[in-house]
């Protein structure tokens, strides 16, 4: 789709450097909450320091002079204060930072959910017709997610640049040659982290795809399972997702190799480092260099270090990862919206059926051209049945005239007036169309009569008798409030599709179009509705029909083969056409 | 593991369901894998669980023997260099063994966990396939995918993470507290006395990160589904002019589900610092308690900072452990599921070894039979049949008239609930299963493929297919094979019509076909074996000329000779068969010809007049 091609925004830079620029863009969007989360992380990671230090002078002031008898309850009441003073600090400063980078993310995330929903409502139905509708829900989520999910971290990560740097500092200032010895192993811890992060990164995402495969398969086996069934190829279907499922086992054994090498690793090595300080610092201490406590508050320093370290190296990972995620969205969200021209606020004169003039219309879904110089004419108030083999461009044409997709050339005039000069409200109230496919929502069966318009019961169930489906629902629990879905109850496709025809009909349009909208319903039911819709309802009636008894009601026929007329006029103008013939032979309309 | 985790998600459930005991007794017993080499794993996480016990102890020891404090000046302290390196050394040497012990564990207990879902997920999957599919549907069937995929991988990710934090954890918080006792019990009450309130505030917090959580979810999929139906329904949408009120229940979605985030985001905003914070108060109380009462107490300095170590090493689990409570609960539910799905019984037992039925045409015969899916209403009642071999059976009705249950009892998709059915002379629940599948062939209405080539599918008819094809099997039909069965129905200019031939990729679901080419799929299916008897299911939706045409034809070639029952949805179906029988709510209420029926009018004769189209005019 040429659409995709509409990249406009930059793309210079590494992956880092741009998704640092789509954070950035995230926290112009919504600055104040960022900035609260990023205060709050200083204020914990200052914290954090502080109460190494705190445990460090605690062990000096209180503890030594305690247990060699030079001990004050005073003095024993007054660290424990501070000990409890600089937790809640530091524990505020987490709420805080928590709660304020989950704001920012949220917050983001509605914005682009926003951004996307509105796009679509703008982009052409061709659009949406280009693209499987798993893939633009999986915009509105999936994406929107990976787009933002960088700003939950980000706050954590400062917090630990900022802990780092505060950490360096104070033991710098406390004693520089065990601060050296302290600071071999965190960036070990760090460098480890990264080699890690490389290694089982990949093995993890393997995995993960090959849950897709497995789930691949068990869905396509399931779904089979009649064919599966009748044909006795259960031990075979076994045996296919045994290979799948043994596939992801031993990927998911990989990860676990992976992560039992370093994971142990993680822990041994602050253990490791403590020892070390711990033997000199034992020195340091007897050489009067430093204090007991000093050599606790580096102890207590690294432990609450070894965590955040950790942690660092995913952070990095999520920054570039921003950036496919927002790329994606950008696919939408830079496509190129239908163009909206100034429609004329022209309306069809008076009342009851409109007759409809198709002249010299082309159309193309990009390079394929699918109607070619079309035109016919249908009289107000008759019945037409539109006959063409698949792809000949009927439910194409039937887009047009209710306006849906515009004609690259020709016009279509509608009770005399041209398409393009109609108001749009005007025309969804004048020319209805039921779709072959027939769509509810899941809500009431009112509801999806109604649309939301407010519409007395009254005419509900008339709209519904027409549709020969006031029946059926009668006999539903709740009648017209029966919900209809997943949770509510479930109807089958001839009761679908005769909920959309009420829907059609409750509007009293003057143009009624049916695109092969009543397929699943029983015959002599079909016949029924055709029959009350001709008695009934003053409008003109655009049919695509396969079935010779729809065929048959017509006052006109018209043939469409590869994009083209080939054939109109009344039902014996139209007998001995080959095409037509060739199509209504497969439907026995021959016999007739 | 608590109860209460689970509560929440009992509400709205099945109340007689297992408890999270229960189900993990029962999970622990089916899956021997886990059991497998346990108490190894448990002592392995013992050993490591030590490992993080080293710093504590070691500061304890070199504060009270190795630097004792001079007694004359105030800050210094004697160096026992004798002691301190010797004791480093050895916690230094300790220190790798915990960790081969720890990389031990978490390997053991990986390996176990994937080898237990590899199993279960098999086991679940068979079970599947062994069930009754006759009343099947949809939303089952996406509850039977869901319980193979998401359930079982719910389970596997709780097992990595969720599960090892559960049993590291266990242990490291044991080993902690008996440390600490053996240091100062007084001391120890003390620290868990100012910890115990923690239990309730963390229940709560809980709880309503539960609640919250579920609420979350629920807006999610109240988005999604908004968000889907805008899409999927957009053409109505536009049609009908409505995009305005879409467009207001979207964005009231959208932001439902940002306040239940935000709101969720509380709860998990303060869980972790709770625990912080009690663990804080508990150092604050050791400092308190120990200078005031340490020494009187006999308690050493050394042992007292100790405890200031070991107090936050107690409580770090329990932060790591509420973040997996939300997994936990996950897994179980899915556990319970997966384990409520093993207990429903397959209905059909195949007989063993069973009888062969016999070759050529095969007879028919439906005695007395009824039918009805699970606890529902009569769909076939008292249903006599009997059909020569060699006869063409057409069987019209509408729909929900039973022709289609008459069907699947045929190919034993189920069996009736009163009655026989002979087959061949022989009871189709005595027939053996491969006798049973080569010699009768359904052609059902919506020809099921596979993503696979049209080559690979055409041979997954042979009941054992082709090495090297992505549908694996024993040995069967070669390409000679294929392409004779396509000639020999007449199928072969169909194939040059495929972009590729019999190599063409048929699509998921075979969506790159149309319904009457993956028809003529299933035809050729049955072509590749030699069945005595054909159930064709037409389709009811329209298929281009061309198709039917080639359906016809094809379905003529391979009827000859061989029992056939169509249920029928074109005219020419029925005008053709050698018998009709007309279905009608669950009973056969017209038999004879076409041309007999046409004459008797009732049912037949108003299908008859709707297929002619002749109401109308």
């Amino acid at each position: 789709m040429n659409s995709d091609a509409v990249l406009a925004r930059p793309r210079r830079g590494g992956p880092f450097l741009r998704g640092l620029r789509v954070v950035a863009s995230y926290v112009r969007t919504h600055p104040l909450p960022f900035a609260v989360a990023v205060s709050s992380a200083a204020i914990y990671a200052a914290a954090t320091v502080a109460s190494a230090f705190v445990l460090g002078r605690v062990t000096d002031l209180v503890l030594a002079p305690a247990f060699s008898g030079h001990g004050t309850t005073r003095a024993a009441v007054l660290g424990a204060l501070a000990v409890i003073t600089v937790a809640l600090v530091r524990a505020f400063g987490i709420v805080f930072r928590r709660f304020f980078a989950g704001l920012t993310a949220s917050r983001m995330e509605r914005t682009l959910r926003e951004q996307v929903v509105d796009r679509y409502r703008e982009l052409p139905l061709a659009y949406h017709r280009s693209r499987p509708a798993g893939e633009l829900i999986a915009h509105t989520e999936a994406d929107v997610l990976a787009a933002t999910n960088v700003l939950h971290p980000i706050p954590y990560s400062t917090a630990v640049v900022l802990l780092v740097v505060f950490a360096t500092v104070s033991l710098i200032l406390t004693d520089p040659f065990l601060a050296v010895i302290g600071f071999f192993v965190l960036p070990l811890l760090a460098v480890l982290n990264r080699i890690y992060g490389g290694r089982v990164e990949p093995a993890m995402t393997r995995a993960q795809e090959q849950v897709g495969s497995v789930s691949a398969v068990a869905h396509e086996s399931v779904d089979g399972a009649l064919v599966v069934k009748t044909l006795g190829r259960e031990r075979a279907e076994v045996e296919r997702l045994a290979v799948e499922a043994g596939r992801l086992r031993d990927q998911r054994m990989a990860v676990g190799r992976i992560r039992s090498n370093f994971e142990p690793g993680f822990d041994a090595l602050p253990v490791l480092g403590n020892v070390i300080l711990l033997a000199v610092g034992s020195w340091r201490v007897s050489s009067g260099a430093i204090t007991t406590g000093t050599l606790v508050q580096f102890l207590a320093l690294f432990q609450l270090l070894s965590w955040p370290i950790r942690l660092l190296g995913f952070v990095l990972v999520d920054i570039p990862r921003a950036v496919v995620g927002r790329e994606r969205l950008d696919l939408v969200l830079l496509a190129a919206p239908e163009p909206r021209p100034d429609r004329g606020g022209g309306e069809a004169a008076g009342a009851g059926p409109l007759g409809i003039a198709v002249s010299g219309v082309d159309f193309a879904y990009g390079e394929n051209r699918v109607l070619h110089d079309l035109g016919f004419e249908v009289p107000a108030g008759q019945t037409v049945a539109l006959v063409g083999p698949t792809g000949s461009g009927k439910s194409t044409l039937l887009e047009l005239l209710v306006g849906l997709e515009r004609p690259s050339a020709g016009q279509i005039r509608v009770g005399g007036v041209a398409l393009a000069d109609l108001d749009p409200a005007e025309l969804r109230r004048a020319v209805t169309m039921v779709f072959q496919e027939s769509f509810l929502f899941g809500a009431t069966i009112r509801e999806n009569v109604t649309l939301g318009d407010d519409v007395p019961d009254a005419e509900v169930w008339a709209a519904a008798r027409l549709a020969q489906a006031d029946g059926f629902i009668g006999e539903l629990d709740g009648g017209l409030d029966a919900v209809i879905g997943e949770r509510g109850v479930t109807l089958s496709g001839g009761q679908r599709q005769r909920i959309a025809l009420a829907r059609a009909l409750v509007r009293r349009p003057r143009v009624l179009i049916l695109d092969d909208a009543t397929s699943a319903v029983d015959p002599h039911v079909e016949a029924a509705i055709l029959d009350g819709l001709r008695r009934d309802v003053r409008c003109t009636l655009l049919v695509v029909a396969h079935r010779t008894s729809t065929i048959a009601l017509a006052d006109r026929i018209v043939v469409l083969d590869g994009g083209r007329v080939v054939a109109s006029g009344t039902p014996a103008e139209v007998e001995h056409d080959p095409t037509f013939q060739a199509i209504v032979s497969a439907y026995e309309l021959a016999r007739a | 593991m608590s109860n209460h985790a689970v509560a929440t998600d009992e509400l709205h459930d099945d109340p007689t369901r297992a408890g999270a005991v229960v189900v993990l007794r029962r999970g622990l017993r089916e899956s021997p894998e886990l059991r497998a080499g346990l108490v190894w794993t448990l002592l392995f996480a013992t050993l490591g669980a030590a490992g993080q016990l080293l710093v504590p102890i070691l500061i304890q020891q070199i504060i009270d023997r190795g630097l004792s404090p001079h007694e004359s000046i105030g800050g210094g302290r004697t160096f026992d260099t004798g002691f301190v390196y010797p004791a480093c050394a050895a916690a230094a040497l300790a220190t790798v063994v915990v960790f081969l012990a720890n990389r031990a564990t978490l390997y053991r207990l990986v390996s176990a966990s994937e080898r237990a879902v590899y199993g279960l997920r098999l086991r679940v999957f068979s079970h599947i396939h062994s069930l009754s599919l006759a009343d099947q549907n949809a939303e089952r069937r996406g509850t039977y995918v869901a319980r193979v995929t998401a359930d079982i991988d719910s389970l596997s990710q709780f097992m990595e993470w969720g599960a090892i934090a559960w049993i590291t954890t266990t242990v490291l918080m044991g080993a902690t507290l008996l440390v600490m006792a053996f240091y100062s019990w007084a001391l120890t009450l003390v620290a868990l006395l100012m910890v115990a309130p923690l239990y309730l505030v963390l229940r709560r917090l809980q709880r309503g990160l539960l609640a919250a959580y579920d609420r979350v979810r629920t807006r999610v999929g109240e988005m999604m589904a908004e968000v889907s139906e805008s899409l999927m329904g957009v053409a109505v949408v536009r049609a009908y002019g409505i995009e305005e009120r879409i467009d207001r229940r979207l964005k009231a979605a959208i932001s439902n589900r940002y306040t239940a985030q935000v709101f969720a985001n509380r709860y998990t905003a303060s869980i972790f610092p709770v625990g912080d914070f009690f663990g804080a108060l508990a150092v604050a109380a050791v400092v308190l308690v120990g200078a005031l009462y340490g020494p009187r107490w006999g308690l050493s300095e050394g042992r007292v900072v100790a405890f200031l170590f070991l107090v936050s090493l107690f409580l770090q689990p329990l932060a790591e452990i509420s973040e997996t409570f939300d997994q936990t609960q996950t897994a179980i539910a899915g556990w319970r599921k997966v384990q409520a799905l093993l207990d429903v019984r397959a209905e059909l037992v195949e007989p063993d070894p069973g009888v062969a039925l016999p070759e050529g045409p095969l007879t028919v015969r439906f005695v007395e039979v009824d039918h009805r899916y699970r606890g529902g209403p009569l769909v076939l009642q008292g249903l006599e049949v009997e059909v020569p071999a060699g006869a063409h059976v057409a069987v019209v009705g509408e729909t929900g008239s039973g022709k289609t249950t008459f069907a699947k009892l045929l190919c034993r998709l189920a069996d009736p609930a009163a009655g026989r059915i002979l087959v061949g002379g022989v009871d189709l629940r005595d027939v053996a299963p491969a006798s049973r599948r080569e010699a009768i062939r359904m052609i059902p209405q919506d020809g099921f493929l596979f993503n696979a080539t049209v080559r690979e599918n055409i041979r997954y008819g042979q009941v054992s297919a082709s090495p090297g094809s992505r549908l694996p099997g024993g040995p069967g039909a070669s390409d000679a094979d294929v392409d004779a069965a396509m000639r020999a129905l007449g199928l072969d200019r169909w194939v040059a019509t495929l972009a590729h031939g019999l190599d063409t990729e048929a699509g998921e679901r075979g969506e790159n076909l149309s319904v009457g080419e993956r028809q003529l799929v299933a035809l050729a299916r049955a072509q590749l074996g030699s069945p005595g008897l054909l159930i064709l299911d037409e389709a009811t939706s329209a298929v281009d000329p061309d198709t039917e045409r080639r359906l016809g034809d094809a379905m003529r070639r391979l009827s000859e000779g061989r029992t056939t029952i169509t249920i029928a949805h074109r005219l020419s179906s029925a005008e053709a068969a050698d018998t009709v029988l007309v279905f009608d709510a669950g009973r056969i209420v017209q038999r004879g010809t076409h041309a007999e029926l046409v004459r008797a009018g009732g049912v037949y004769g108003r299908l008859y007049r709707s297929w002619l189209g002749n109401t109308g005019g």
